[in-house]
């Protein structure tokens, strides 16, 4: 490290001070992480970057340690992503800039920017393969001089490109920076620790002022950022010559996915595809497979042979771990069997949706929808991931414009949305009941989030804040990409849920012990018989459902398994489920997230009207 | 006119943004005053897609209908 003094020195303790550093940087999906594992092989570590939800891989290459950053359009703090990546590329000793060769305007700004910060910079030029499909020229040794650092050509899946960048890397120049920059940023840049940050606190980045004390800098952010890009359009059009003119199928792709006329027709056929691959294959043939043959017959039936001598049936002890609701039981058979194989699905798909490009497509064709709900398509985002984990996808809320999008957001999520592992099972359940009554159940939630989101779009005071995104090239994702994706998704998700199953598997146990159990299911009767005319047993899924929800639906599963619930009931209680409280992790976070009125309204808003809803439908069907 | 005006296949100038956290966001993607744009593709009452060269973004009604232009081709 060259500065150790600096003050984000304590949140990036990984960057070892005897060491030099390379950074990976570069805008979103252009191959960074894949140049990254080139480096680094398979000895990766990967952190979470203090009081952010961003986690920063690192490893080693030689002597070097070698970090990636998140994909950033520019360096500065409108994001978490921006925030870390600044903090990252700011002790770096050299940068690698990986450049999407058929995107020099927009990736360029951020070369120019780094540049302009005054480090050690050596170019991968990436997807050069792309550059002759798209009917583009580039000349690699004009721009190599305009910008003033060394460019290796580059095709990140091929390895091509890989050897020549590494035996470039002590070629790292410090580039031609803005004429205009190069006096103001010598005067200030002389009184600072780290030199680097004199061109983020010309460009008015509050963090960095404040920790050089230098709030009362006059500030240039918009003056500079017009020379950066007037500097960069005048690169590309000397570099880049257009040879020929087609339409791929790739452009006619994007058009169609864009146009409501046949972009809503492929979205649905893509969400058909999600379902059938989530819904019916993971849900179905796997689950049946994981959970009822591996989990449910030979682990359980391993697990009560073993340890069944050990403790008496009936005993505290005995319920504790190999009860109904027991620790060696119930909680491996539910993560491992049931929901483990759910989190492996839809972290498949979403990698997939991600790394294609598509996204911000379908954030772009239901921006007109949401905008009636006081979102605007960005929020398509936290939507899709809330599919997955409603936790993380609230903490993902952040991206939003608006704290009225936010809670408006945190709002819809926490209601409405159901997460893989709970979409996993209700599914299931209703695969085994039929189109008609899963037609029901879609859309009954899908009115309470139209009809939740335009009231809160009515009434909450503000203004929401418009669409404004890139639309990056679709691609094929790239298999390998996909599963490490994947994995540490899926990961995560055992490392988060089984403590909570842990504490929910004690919780429900003592209260089955001490007979608590059964005094709430009769407590809650009028409630759960009464009105949703659901036997008194579903109380403990519910109470299941407000630790975790996949766990509330994983216990109506066992209901309809032992044919406690007929179909009309399946329906009614897994609407119920799904509105329900967000889980107690969910919880946590939109407190953490959200002032403390918003999160009590949340929190109880969601359970009013699951049980409003659960309630109306039970009066009509059953 | 301003952009929620503008047809796809029109090249357009921006001529105003309101806003200088928007124009800071913009100006990154390649939006600014002065920029010279086509316009890719619009949804009716909804995003407008704007192009120049490879580069593409989408930009929602409500903003499309603050951003001052004129179409040059």
């Amino acid at each position: 490290m060259s500065h150790c003094h600096s003050s984000t020195q304590n949140n990036l303790d990984f960057m070892n001070e005897s060491q030099k550093t390379i950074i990976l940087a570069g805008n979103p999906n252009v191959g960074k992480s894949v140049f990254f594992n080139a480096f680094t092989g398979l000895y990766v570590d990967v952190s979470n970057f203090p009081g952010t939800t961003v986690d920063i891989s690192y490893g080693k290459y030689k002597n070097y340690t070698v970090i990636d950053t998140p994909g950033v359009y520019g360096v500065s703090s409108f994001n978490d992503e921006e925030r870390v990546a600044r903090d990252v590329i700011l002790e770096g000793d050299i940068i690698i800039n990986v450049v999407d060769a058929v995107h020099l305007e927009r990736d360029l700004f951020l070369t120019q920017q780094l540049i302009d910060m005054g480090k050690p910079i050596i170019i991968a030029l990436n997807m050069m393969d792309d550059v002759k499909r798209n009917g583009l020229n580039i000349d690699i040794n004009q721009l190599s001089n305009l910008l003033g650092v060394p460019i290796i050509p580059t095709i990140a899946p091929k390895k091509i490109g890989f050897d020549p960048l590494i035996d470039s890397l002590d070629q790292a120049r410090i580039g031609h920076p803005l004429k205009d920059l190069k006096e103001p940023i010598e005067q200030l840049s002389s009184t600072l620790k780290n030199p680097a940050e004199a061109l983020l606190i010309l460009e008015e980045d509050q963090h960095v002022r404040e920790r050089n004390q230098a709030e009362n800098q006059p500030g240039y952010r918009e003056q500079i950022y017009q020379w950066r890009r007037k500097r960069v359009n005048e690169i590309v059009d000397k570099v880049v010559s257009e040879i020929s003119q087609g339409a791929s199928f790739k452009t006619k792709l994007s058009r169609w996915m864009l146009n409501p006329i046949t972009g809503f027709p492929i979205l649905f056929v893509v969400l058909g595809f999600m379902y059938y691959f989530l819904g019916v294959f993971f849900a179905q043939t796997i689950v049946d497979f994981t959970e009822g043959v591996v989990m449910g017959q030979y682990y359980q039936n391993f697990i009560l042979q073993l340890l069944s001598p050990a403790f008496q049936e009936g005993s505290f002890w005995y319920k504790l771990f190999i009860g109904e609701f027991g620790l060696l039981t119930m909680v491996p058979i539910y993560i491992l069997g049931l929901l483990l194989p759910l989190v492996i699905g839809f972290y498949l798909l979403l990698s997939l949706l991600e790394d294609s490009g598509y996204l911000p497509r379908i954030a772009t064709l239901v921006d007109k929808g949401l905008m009636k709900l006081g979102l605007n398509g960005r929020a398509i985002i936290p939507i899709i991931l809330g599919f997955g984990c409603v936790t993380m996808a609230t903490i993902t809320t952040r991206i939003l414009g608006s704290k009225r999008e936010r809670f408006i957001a945190t709002m819809l999520l926490g209601l409405a949305i159901p997460c893989s592992a709970q979409l996993g099972v209700i599914t299931g359940m209703m695969g085994s009941l039929g189109i008609g009554y899963f037609f029901i159940y879609f859309i009954t939630i899908f009115f309470v989030f139209g009809i939740v989101g335009a009231l809160l779009n009515r009434f909450l005071p503000g203004k929401s804040t418009d669409l404004l995104i890139d639309i990056p090239p679709l691609r094929l994702p790239k298999i390998k990409n996909v599963f490490s994706k994947m994995y540490t998704k899926s990961v995560m998700f055992l490392k988060e849920a089984t403590p909570l199953f842990i504490i929910g598997a004690i919780g429900i146990t003592l209260l089955e012990h001490f007979h608590i159990l059964t005094w709430i299911q009769n407590a809650a009767a009028p409630l759960t018989e009464t009105l949703l005319k659901l036997p008194k047993e579903s109380a403990t899924s519910f109470i299941m459902g407000i630790i975790r929800r996949d766990f509330g639906a994983a216990g109506l599963f066992d209901l309809a398994n032992q044919g406690l619930l007929n179909p009309a009931q399946t329906l009614v209680s897994l609407v119920v489920i799904t509105l329900f409280v967000p889980c107690i992790a969910a919880i946590l976070v939109i407190f953490k997230e959200r002032s403390w009125k918003e999160s009590i309204a949340i929190w109880v808003g969601s359970f009013v009207i699951s049980f409003a809803v659960g309630g109306l439908l039970a009066q009509i069907l059953i | 006119m301003t952009l929620s005006n503008v047809q796809p296949g029109e090249m357009i100038e921006i001529i105003s943004i309101p806003d200088e956290k928007i124009r800071v966001q913009a100006i990154r993607l390649g939006i600014y005053e002065g920029a010279h744009l086509q316009c890719a593709d619009k949804i009716s009452n909804g995003p407008v897609i704007l192009r120049r060269k490879t580069q593409e973004m989408a930009i929602g009604y409500g903003l499309s209908k603050q951003i001052k232009i004129k179409v040059i081709a």
